[in-house]
């Protein structure tokens, strides 16, 4: 594509500063879809298993919540993500899409972006949710090993997600993503390389590589505290470093920690959210940030559909100018453009901490804007944030 | 009162044979305590006894009696504790009587601590009432017993008290022998007045209360007082008994214990061992009252929240008025900033003293490693006591370095002498003398370094002979010995509360088990930090804590913010117990692992 409502150019790198920066202005919709055929071990979102006969109801609820949302801006990109979304009829995507449009609008070009498991993309299928205006797919491929995808419990082979690549090719998706976990404990390095190989060959338009990571509550949690091997991080580091040297190699930019795109592809949503831009959010579980305030819904199903999808909020909270420009900084400093700095920024990076984040070659002050150098060790960088005020001298330590 | 109707005892005993449990049957069966008031134990008043099965103070009851013969008597109980830290309280607690009641365990026998309570009260010229204890136990044998105490004392089998103070068995037998063989204190109405303060404790709302013991004399409410050690006047509020429960009388005569109040609230206008006399017509000469020990064990204390050095300076002030063994020092140190070097009786002391001051006083506390007193000489003659690692000289200016010995008393079943052996052997102890009480039994002496014996010792020896042997010690002076002092150093800074004093053969020992005890406790930090332990400037152990390599969550999605700013507050609670050495944080927790003793 050449240039979408946001007047991007194709040939804007990923990690470009001013794009990064541009999508705090943009408007993003998050849409959950909670339903799995099966739920992963690891997997601590707002998820059901076999609740198949709440779709119906659960749908409609949706549509009742955006329709009580207070009108706003046209929206620029849509995010339906689970759970499944590729679980539920195609019939389904579409109602929520039309009643977003309806509601809000969607900006001509928006990007309407959506996860899906390799077993659910059959042709058929794909074309479906094509017709709906979804542009984007992101497979949740998680390896490209069947030992690796037991453990993860997921249900797919690797020849599956082969094919679900070259489905969305054929009908001509605009972008198409795999989502990657490594440093499952038991996979081996050789593995790794072997996953990374066949993602590269792959030559998706974006890869999402995240490290396994012990959520609480979890199957995976359980395991590992009655003595299951937890991931390792210095194996995860392993894993990591090799991934970005090799997609840094097949031309896919490093622009988040966990994200690699081709110029063009990034995901515009979730630079919204990482340019601390606005976007409400829809159906169970579902974050919402709206006028500066941030409010989130239940996760129960039985409630949000017994509520229709109105008065399902959970909890809101709404920060002060110095938490919010905290906040700024955190979560813009996991992209490698980094985060203008500003008094904060600027105040932080004359403590004898950041000092020592320079030393370590974490993170540094560059043009004006905060860059952490070393993307594995970002909360190290974020952590000395904590206690800093920007207005008062810093105390030292 | 008649003082010929006024008996005051002890009760001495060897820990665990059943002093306090005596205690408790004494104030039911005289009436001082209900049935339904009577709790176990009932003069083990800190939580931390009744938590330990020990008892640490000191404590006074009077006890209404009607003997044999028809005729009431006013019996004075004064309890003691029972473990080797606190022979001084029991030294104190024999001078305020004129009896005492030898307690041994019908099953276990005469253990180390039932000799040396037994010395002490004989050098204190009291009537010893010997009692065996726990004759309903299946394992009992108060025949044999009976005999090993009679050979101890050097008396007949016969005159030995049979009890079960748990059933209550025997108690009136005990009672009558106490008026009986305890003889009525000598005191005089007529003599100008003399009272030993023998403990005293600060109470909120009334100041300082003092137990008391008169000698000669009276002592009643409005008197004006002068204290001989102190010089101070003070006037009497109130003077009162425990029943246990303290009950105001009019006045204490000769022979009499009680407690005392005037009101003052300045904890070091009391001192325990002082003597009590009318400031209208003072004695001509003071009780002698009691050497303060000193102090075996030496820790810093150190408060995590710096800000409570304040509390803990007051809270120590408080805790010495009625433990006048308890000896501090400000001290400071790089890695823990300000606090106390305090001196204490031995490791049971400083426990207990630990746990009163986080308990009793609300306060959090980091203890470094316990040490004894050395004794230095510098090149220039010069000779000085070192109390803590830090104030060693550089060993190149040490001309002689001298450490406290004690002289150790082992009783324990003859089987078990190879193994004990061995034990002391590895702790640098040489043996002085062995004799057999019976065939079965021994007594073994050694003379062995105090800070050997002070740390896991006993512990050792007890689990080496299943809790059959028994130990008591006495200071035995100073001798020469090659210390050094062992520095851990972090990202090669010597952090000074975790440098100990160790002769040379233990010294990689500790620096070993120190360093990987770090390197455990220390979190991953941006650089590789190095973990050493060094005599002067050779290392001897090192570990490496490598740098955290991943510090990442992996997604941050939309509903990820929220729950990442809350996470990064909790973070800046945590930065808070973080102390600095150098570049490496150092969580609080770590310091407190490390530095517990009794690890693995």
């Amino acid at each position: 594509m050449a240039g979408g409502p946001l007047g991007l150019e194709t040939a804007v790198r990923p990690d470009a500063p001013d794009l990064a920066d541009h999508f705090a202005g943009a408007r993003g919709v998050y849409v959950h879809v909670p339903f799995c055929a099966r739920v992963c071990p690891y997997c601590d979102f707002a998820v059901v298993e076999g609740a198949e006969d709440q779709i119906e109801q659960y749908t409609a609820a949706v549509e009742s919540e955006i329709e009580s949302e207070p009108r706003w801006h046209a929206i620029e990109t849509v995010f339906i993500g689970g759970g499944t979304p590729s679980h539920v009829d195609p019939s389904v995507i579409g109602r929520l899409i039309e009643a977003i449009d309806r509601r809000f609008g969607l900006a001509a070009g928006a990007e309407v972006s959506i996860e899906a498991n390799p077993e659910d993309w059959s042709p058929a299928h794909a074309a479906a949710i094509s017709e709906t205006g979804v542009n984007r797919v992101s497979f949740g491929a998680q390896s490209l090993q069947a030992s690796t995808l037991r453990f993860l419990g997921r249900r797919h082979s690797p020849d599956q997600i082969r094919k679900a690549v070259r489905v969305s090719r054929d009908l001509g998706f605009r972008s198409v993503s795999l989502d990657l976990i490594f440093g499952a404990p038991g996979e081996s390095a050789e593995m790794w390389r072997e996953t990374v190989a066949g993602a590269i060959d792959l030559a998706t338009d974006h890869v999402s590589a995240y490290a396994l990571t012990v959520e609480r509550g979890t199957p995976l949690s359980r395991a590992v505290r009655s003595g299951a091997a937890a991931p390792d991080p210095d194996t995860q580091a392993d894993a990591y470093e090799h991934a970005a040297t090799q997609f840094a190699r097949a031309g896919l930019v490093h622009y988040e920690v966990s994200n690699w795109a081709r110029p063009g592809h990034v995901c515009w949503y979730n630079m919204v959210v990482w340019a601390q831009g606005e976007y409400l959010g829809f159906g169970l579980g579902a974050h919402q940030h709206r006028a500066g305030r941030r409010s989130w819904n239940v996760r129960r199903l039985e409630t949000y559909v017994a509520r229709r999808g109105i008065a399902v909020e959970a909890s809101s909270e709404t920060l002060g100018p110095l938490e919010r420009e905290r906040e700024r900084l955190v979560i813009g400093l996991r992209r490698r453009a980094g985060v203008t700095a500003g008094r904060l920024g600027e105040r932080w990076a004359t403590t004898d901490e950041f000092a020592r984040l320079r030393q370590a070659g974490i993170a540094g002050l560059i043009d004006g804007r905060i860059i952490v150098l070393d993307p594995l060790r970002a909360d190290t960088a974020t952590r000395s944030l904590a206690g800093l005020t920007g207005v008062e001298a810093p105390d030292g330590s | 009162m008649r003082t010929d109707r006024i008996r005051n005892f002890s009760i001495i005993a060897h820990i665990d044979h059943g002093k306090s449990t005596l205690a408790d049957r004494l104030l039911e069966r005289t009436g001082a305590v209900s049935e339904r008031e009577m709790r176990e134990q009932v003069l083990d008043t800190m939580d931390l006894e009744r938590e330990r099965g020990i008892t640490i103070k000191a404590q006074a009851v009077r006890l209404d009696y009607t003997a044999a013969d028809g005729a009431d008597y006013v019996l004075n109980l004064i309890d003691t504790p029972g473990h080797v830290d606190f022979t001084y309280e029991v030294s104190r607690s024999l001078a305020a009587g004129e009896g005492a009641v030898l307690l041994v365990d019908a099953a276990q026998g005469v253990e180390a601590q039932t000799l040396a309570n037994a010395y002490l009260a004989v050098e204190a010229g009291l009537e010893i009432v010997p009692v065996v204890n726990k004759i309903d136990l299946p394992a009992a044998d108060p025949g044999r017993v009976s005999e090993e105490l009679a050979g101890v004392l050097g008396g007949d089998p016969e005159d030995v008290v049979w009890i079960s103070a748990k059933t209550g068995k025997g108690i009136d037998d005990l009672l009558d022998r106490i008026v009986e063989s305890v003889p009525p204190p000598q005191g005089s109405p007529d003599h100008p007045l003399r009272a030993l303060i023998f403990d005293s404790y600060y109470d909120a709302y009334r100041g300082v209360v003092s137990y008391v013991r008169v000698v000669d004399g009276t002592i009643g409410t409005g008197d004006a007082l002068l204290f001989a050690a102190t010089r101070d006047r003070q006037e009497v509020t109130e003077v009162g008994v425990l029943l246990p429960a303290a009950t105001p009388v009019a006045s204490l005569g000769p022979g009499e214990t009680g407690y005392l109040i005037t009101g003052v609230k300045q904890i070091d206008r009391i001192r325990v061992g002082d003597t009590v006399m009318s400031a209208a017509n003072p004695a001509s000469q003071a009780l002698p009252g009691y050497a303060v020990p000193k102090p075996m064990v030496f820790s810093g204390l150190f408060p995590s929240d710096g800000e409570d050095f304040e509390r803990l300076r007051e809270a120590l002030d408080k805790l010495r008025l009625n433990d006048a063994s308890l000896l501090y020092e400000p001290e400071s140190s790089r890695a823990l900033g300000f606090g106390f070097r305090v001196g204490f009786l031995g490791l049971l002391h400083m426990d207990i003293v630990r746990e009163r001051l986080e308990r009793e006083y609300g306060l959090d506390l980091v203890a470094t490693a316990p040490t004894v007193e050395y004794r230095v000489t510098t090149n220039d003659g010069v000779s000085r006591e070192v109390r803590s690692p830090q104030d060693m000289p550089d060993a190149n200016a040490i001309e002689q370095l001298e450490e406290p010995y004690v002289r150790a008393m082992i009783l324990a079943p003859s089987g078990y002498i190879g193994t004990i052996m061995e034990l002391v052997t590895a702790k640098r102890g040489q043996q002085v003398a062995m004799h057999y009480l019976s065939p079965e039994r021994v007594e073994l002496s050694y003379d062995l370094p105090l800070a050997e014996v002070v740390f896991d010792f006993f512990d050792n020896l007890k689990s080496r002979t299943r809790g059959y042997a028994s130990l008591d010690y006495e200071p035995e002076g100073y001798r020469q010995s090659d210390l050094v002092r062992v520095d851990i150093l972090l990202n090669g800074q010597p952090v000074d509360a975790f440098s100990t004093i160790s002769h040379r053969d233990k010294a990689y020992e500790y620096g070993k088990a120190m360093v990987d005890r770090l390197r455990k406790l220390i979190p991953r930090q941006m650089f590789d930090v190095p973990i050493q332990a060094a005599v002067g400037s050779r290392i001897i152990a090192r570990e490496t804590v490598k740098a955290r390599r991943k510090d990442v969550t992996a997604k941050c999605y939309g509903g990820d913010i929220s729950r990442k700013r809350k996470l990064l507050e909790k973070q800046k609670e945590g930065k808070k117990r973080m102390k600095m050495v150098g570049s490496v944080e150092v969580p609080q927790e770590a310091f407190i692992s490390a530095l517990q003793v009794d690890q693995d």
